[in-house]
């Protein structure tokens, strides 16, 4: 029996100067990953340690989302949003909920708008404190800082189901409102929670920001300049790591955020070491919003009462609904032809408009600089496939 | 100080692990299956259908108007309507299900079908350990396992089921007052009729 | 000599005693091979034992670290766990790449226990327990040990994978770097103790002034070096913060992606018998081997204290890997060459200004000085520098 050969390479990138291609080592660091969030596949080319061409394959996760919502009625789409980025399902809710009330023209009463604010900031602190906890596991801290990031999740999670009845698929907003009022006890528990939660970010950072290695291998590494943000549509903490002040809540004012104070962090490096610590500082003011909100909740209607759940027929027309999601700017583009179900709809993922630099980001870097990178784009395979 | 960040780490990991033996909030497990967390009252899993009394086929309150299959976003509900009717809680014939199939490898527990259907009949379950290794039906709950009594809902979801049942007691006193001033209005209309037809 | 110390000094060479008396049974031409079988079976079968220890501690300690149990469902706090990882092992199929080199991919494993198992031949587990008493003893030990680089390179190269082949080249160049520090490390103790053999370092330490010892690591050269000894150890065993070669996040495991089984469990087994063994040379040279800490607690037997030291030891691997995150390959061998070789030179100097100085405070703050000042002057200079910088941030309006 001949030795087996070795499958050629097949690179399907356009031949490249500098060292000859027999000297280049290509990896496929694959579907099967643990550090890819997902099934991810990056096709890496190595010169030694260092990256030469990065191409990114996805895809893998790719459920049909848009065309089934268009033979599904509005409300039922509303569930398979939960589960775009699916560590995120009320923002998610959110977006959609938000571009139907501007195609429909539907009110949104008071009590609703703050529940909406609630809930969303809590899922941008859990949102974030999953990130952080994953960025250093990918780093190597064998776990430490992610059961610590968890533990406090739990807490946000457990709130969530006993609002929505459900964890991460929450289901919760409806067009005109929100799906259902608070129990009793919720928020007084809810701010126990988030009154403990600067303690978790002071060990945090305790733990974490001034740590010399976490330093050494953040920071000046993944720079993204601001011209190269704005340039690829980059929004969300990584944009503003690279100093762009874009925040839609400041930006369109949507729901009732400008009657909040709070503060937007920028970085000015643009590098990992700056999106880790933008997210951690966009905690800290979420609580602040979080605070405010929970002390002034309004009483009245949680949906707007002229909106029936079944037989929704918006007037013909187009609208396209924006949020400042956890990871980035989450849009909603219906169209509708005044039937029961969208004629196009279509989502604008942050994750995969955020993962389009990534081969500038990482070239010239070491395939161990690759996972810190990816770590902080933050992606959700569910919101960059579909 | 080179490595002070590093000694400030590690002091904090000391304290976690020297904690995690005095407090329980640094040691957040759950030994399942021998302990379970308190469960949360609003928590969904799959549907399952409510009945009334102690007889799952009279007391079912479906009656197959089949709402909740249409607007099942997965369309995971089975409905065959019935060809007879029999007498609902008020005493009302109603049609009913022949056959009501769940099947909840494809149930995403959104709950838009409890949501929707006007009679209360179909409501969140918070029954998780529905694992079988049975590859062919297992899966597919048919009407009989999805029944489950009114008792059981109200063990389960205790604030919404004493919402629903206030609700339904009202719905059928209402009922109940209709009746009557209907049936004492033809009491008066017949009393007032041999009057009118007595003769002269 | 009073009963109690007496009973203290039998207890302390119980395991030496029970040599010659089971020698007695055997006939004069067999004792020479006899002798080396009874004195090398302890350590094969007490440090594997160990290393099973060591990994069901390592679970449970970076488990409570991280708010949670360790293993706790097999036996009572998950104590016969090992058992059950050892059985698991055990039964999964051996699968080797059909394009593998199988010569080299079946010798790695085998080579890497060999060389691990081979440096405890010069340790003095306690008194007068040392299987062979070499002139040269540290200087066989690191010898011997360079030979699981070797077989770390076997490993990665014969496996014809991309990912292993990275995870090779990785190794090499870390294991390589970090024995300079390493053995530079272990120069100032050869200096003081004017002796290679391990025994004759740690007869140096077990002698006492009041109740005070006189370990190596209680000088400031010696803090200097043990602390510079540790963390080449801990790069040596590719163990975290140094554990990019396995980078568990990056390359899935590094060098021995492709071993199942058997040769998987060598290889875990290798590399921490190494780490053990490493540990046990720093405990000779710096802890005083198998010394009290206190002139009091003699009585107590030595092996006992060698045990409890390496125990220790294992503690802080355990903790510091629960900690810190992992190097990247070139801050690694910054680390290394340009952190850590300088330091070792000066520490040569400081250890060789102690020695021509007269005992007294006047060496202890010269010496003092001289280990501390270039660790000042280097946070200052990386500063600077702007390499650890922690960043400020500013609001939008």
């Amino acid at each position: 029996m001949s030795t087996a050969t070795l499958p050629t390479a097949h690179f399907d990138l356009e031949p490249m100067t500098g060292p000859s291609k027999e000297q280049l080592l290509e990896l496929s660091m694959g579907p099967q990953h643990p550090s890819t969030h997902g099934v991810f596949r990056m096709k890496v080319v190595l010169d030694g340690e260092r990256v030469v061409r990065l191409k990114p394959v996805f895809g893998y996760l790719h459920r049909n989302h848009e065309k089934i919502a268009e033979s599904e009625t509005y409300l039922g789409s509303m569930p398979y949003t939960d589960r775009l980025d699916y560590m995120c399902s009320i923002t998610n809710n959110w977006a959609y909920a938000l571009a139907v009330e501007k195609l429909a023209g539907i009110q949104v009463p008071e009590r609703a708008e703050y529940l909406r604010v609630i809930t969303g900031e809590l899922t941008r602190l859990q949102n974030h404190a999953c990130l952080i906890g994953f960025l250093m596991q990918d780093m190597g801290s064998s776990g430490t800082p992610l059961m610590y990031a968890f533990r406090e999740r739990e807490k946000i999670l457990d709130l969530f189901e006993a609002l929505t009845g459900a964890r991460m698929m929450c289901n919760y907003m409806r067009f005109g409102g929100c799906r259902v009022d608070l129990p009793a006890g919720w928020l007084d528990q809810a701010k126990k929670v988030v009154a403990d939660f600067p303690r978790f970010l002071d060990e945090y950072e305790q733990l974490l920001v001034s740590n010399e290695i976490l330093m050494d291998r953040t920071q000046e590494v993944g720079v993204l300049s601001r011209e190269l943000a704005v340039s690829a549509g980059i929004s969300g903490p990584m944009a503003r790591a690279s100093g762009v002040d874009y925040d839609i809540r400041k930006v369109d004012r949507y729901s009732i955020y400008d009657r909040f104070t709070f503060r937007v962090p920028l970085g000015s490096h643009g590098d990992v070491y700056d999106r880790f610590m933008v997210r951690l500082l966009e905690m800290r003011e979420s609580v602040g919003i979080l605070l405010q909100a929970m002390r002034a909740v309004p009483a009245g209607p949680i949906v707007d009462p002229k909106m029936k759940i079944r037989g929704f027929r918006p007037r013909p027309g187009e609208a396209y609904g924006r949020i400042e999601a956890p990871k980035g700017e989450l849009g909603f583009y219906l169209v509708s032809d005044g039937s029961p179900n969208p004629y196009r709809y279509r989502v604008r993922p942050p994750s995969l408009i955020n993962l389009t630099v990534l081969e500038d980001l990482c070239v010239g870097r070491n395939v161990a600089d690759i996972v810190a990178i990816l770590g902080s784009i933050d992606i959700v395979l569910g919101e960059v496939d579909r | 100080m080179v490595g002070e960040g590093i000694l400030k780490g590690m002091a904090e990991t000391a304290r976690n692990f020297f904690g995690s033996f005095v407090s329980k909030d640094r040691l957040t497990t759950v030994q399942y299956p021998e302990e379970r967390e308190p469960r949360i009252e609003a928590a969904r899993d799959f549907p399952f259908l409510v009945y009334d009394g102690a007889d799952w086929q009279q007391g079912m309150r479906c009656v197959a108007c089949q709402i909740c299959e249409k607007e099942c976003p997965p369309k995971c509900i089975f409905i065959e309507k019935s060809k007879d009717k029999k007498p609902d809680a008020n005493g009302k014939p109603q049609f009913y299900p022949a056959v009501f199939n769940i099947d909840i490898s494809v149930c995403m527990s959104c709950q838009i079908c409890v949501e929707v259907c006007p009679f209360d009949a179909i409501k969140m379950d918070v029954d998780y350990d529905l694992s079988t290794d049975d590859r062919f039906g297992g899966l597919l709950l048919n009407k009989q396992r999805l029944s489950k009594s009114n008792d059981y809902y109200r063990r389960i979801h205790p604030t919404e089921a004493a919402e629903v049942d206030a609700r339904l007691a009202g719905e059928r006193a209402r009922q109940e007052a209709k009746a009557k001033a209907a049936t004492e209005a033809r009491l008066t209309a017949t009393a007032v009729q041999p009057a009118s037809g007595e003769p002269r | 000599m009073t009963h109690l110390a007496q009973f203290a000094q039998q207890f302390d060479q119980i395991f030496v005693l029970a040599k010659h008396w089971l020698l007695g049974y055997v006939p004069a031409g067999a004792q020479p091979l006899c002798s080396a079988v009874l004195s090398v079976a302890p350590i094969i079968i007490v440090f594997p034992l160990l290393f099973a220890i060591t990994t069901l501690l390592e679970r449970k300690g970076l488990g409570r670290i991280q708010n949670r149990y360790g293993p706790n469902r097999v036996g009572p706090f998950g104590m016969l766990q090992p058992i059950a990882d050892g059985v698991k092992l055990l039964s999964k199929e051996d699968i080797v790449p059909i394009t593998a080199d199988h010569a080299v991919h079946f010798l790695a494993p085998l080579l890497l226990v060999s060389a691990s198992f081979m440096d405890y031949a010069v340790l003095p587990i306690g008194r007068n327990m040392v299987i062979v008493n070499l002139n040269a003893g540290v200087l066989f030990f690191f010898a011997v040990g360079s030979l699981m680089e070797l077989a770390v390179f076997m490993a990665g190269w014969s496996s014809r994978s991309k990912y292993t082949l990275l995870g090779a080249m990785r190794a090499i160049a870390q294991m390589i770097s970090y024995e300079v520090p390493l053995v530079l490390a272990s120069i100032v103790v050869i200096m003081q103790a004017g002796s290679l053999s391990t025994v004759s370092i740690v007869n140096m330490q077990a002698t006492y002034s009041g109740i005070w010892p006189h370990w190596f690591v209680f000088t400031p050269w010696g803090f200097a070096g043990f602390v510079l000894f540790m963390v080449a150890a801990t790069a040596e065993s590719n163990r975290s913060p140094f554990d990019l070669p396995e980078g568990e996040s990056e390359i899935i495991a590094g060098y021995y992606t492709e071993y199942s089984g058997f040769k998987f469990a060598l290889f875990f087994m290798g590399e921490y018998i190494g780490m053990f063994a490493t540990s046990g040379m720093a405990i000779t040279l710096f802890l005083g081997g198998w010394s009290a800490p206190f002139s009091f607690l003699t009585w107590i037997p030595s092996y006992f204290w060698f045990f409890a030291k390496l125990l220790a030891l294992i503690a802080v691997f355990i903790w510091v890997r629960g900690t810190l995150p992992r190097l990247r390959m070139d801050q690694l061998m910054n680390l290394a060459w340009e952190f850590m070789l300088p330091m070792t030179l000066l520490n040569l100097l400081t250890a060789g200004i102690w020695h021509f100085m007269p005992a007294g405070p006047s060496r202890w703050l010269v010496c003092s000085t001289m280990v501390a000042v270039p660790c000042i002057l280097l946070s200052r200079g990386l500063k600077h520098k702007k390499k650890f910088q922690v960043h400020t941030y500013h609001y939008s309006e």
